[in-house]
């Protein structure tokens, strides 16, 4: 029973290091979003000039969808582009964008020099209330929304080909089925 | 030299926190801007995260500051704002975490570690003193000791 006593200071400081171990390998910018499995926020957003169509909520209900917040403005957005180029080719599922705190021009421009994936785009000029409805923590994150129009997955960070073959796909197959 | 510091020091004292509110963001009612000010202070930037969005140059803290001030305005309670914050970024955006069942360790750990810690103290001073001082020598022994000191001064 006392030997069990002077191994105590060793067990609490295994403890410790299966925390901190943890912790290194944890994202701090990943926060976990409290509106899955809540219904996409009710947004009516303005469309881009040329554009004929903004976006709301209407729109994410009757068929699974992907809701990306982008920028002409963010970097990480353009790195992503093509991957949601190439989404857009495959046909498995329409991506809506949110243009946030773009000016309006730029955008157009931007999508227009870079090839346009959306299905529809919104415009969300600051202070982003939509975006902020969302829980947007940067640019760009992406959401995957059920027939219902219930948000099922949070993605933070560009989509790359890998993110989209095993995260967002295996999640839009089985929310389709 | 000793004047300039002496300045400097005055002027240290005098700066308050520096806010990054701008001048054009802020409410014109002076008592709403307070409230607005305190409610941000509370309310972690989602960016920067170990800073608050008043005091963080971040835009999305920017757009919450503007966002806390429009709930102000429009005459929600301070906790109708911290609520409407917090249903779209969860607790985490509070930078003190609310007392509830799956914060309990969080905020009760120290506690606990504390009152173990003493628990631990007592214990151990308990023994030590219940063992007592040892018995006084016999003579036999004095004797002893005696014979051994004698022997260490000879040599």
């Amino acid at each position: 029973m006392r030997r069990l006593l002077y191994l105590l200071p060793v067990l609490v400081l295994g403890v410790l290091a299966l925390f901190f171990m943890k912790g290194l390998e944890m994202d701090p910018h990943e926060i976990p979003s409290v509106l899955l499995n809540t219904p996409a926020p009710a947004i009516n957003l303005a469309a881009l000039p040329g554009h004929d169509h903004g976006l709301t909520t209407d729109d994410l209900k009757g068929r699974v969808s992907v809701v990306d917040i982008f920028g002409s403005w963010c970097v990480s957005c353009a790195q992503e582009h093509p991957t949601l180029l190439a989404i857009k080719e495959t046909g498995i599922v329409p991506i809506y964008g949110i243009d946030w705190r773009d000016d309006p021009v730029k955008g157009a421009e931007w999508l227009k020099k870079n090839g346009d994936p959306y299905e529809r785009v919104g415009l969300d000029p600051a202070p982003g209330h939509a975006s902020v409805d969302f829980g947007v923590t940067g640019a760009p994150e992406s959401f995957i929304v059920d027939k219902g129009g219930i948000i099922r997955w949070k993605h933070i960070g560009p989509i790359t080909p890998e993110v989209w073959e095993t995260e967002l796909l295996p999640k839009i197959r089985e929310l389709q089925k | 030299m000793r004047k300039a510091l002496a300045l400097c020091a005055c002027l240290l004292a005098l700066s308050g926190p520096v806010l990054a509110a701008d001048p054009d963001e802020m409410l014109k009612d002076p008592a709403q801007e307070a409230r607005a000010e305190k409610i941000g202070q509370g309310l972690r930037c989602l960016v920067c995260q170990s800073e608050s969005i008043e005091n963080s140059n971040a835009d999305l803290a920017r757009d919450l500051r503007v966002i806390v001030r429009e709930r102000v305005k429009a005459g929600d309670s301070d906790r109708q704002v911290v609520g409407y914050v917090v249903a779209r970024y969860g607790d985490y955006v509070l930078l003190k975490p609310p007392f509830k069942a799956r914060t309990l360790v969080l905020w009760g750990g120290p506690f606990a570690l504390l009152l173990g810690a003493l628990g631990v103290l007592v214990v151990f001073f308990r023994r030590r003193s219940a063992a007592g001082s040892p018995p006084p020598l016999t003579p036999e022994e004095i004797r002893r000791l005696d014979a051994l000191l004698k022997d260490s001064g000879n040599s």
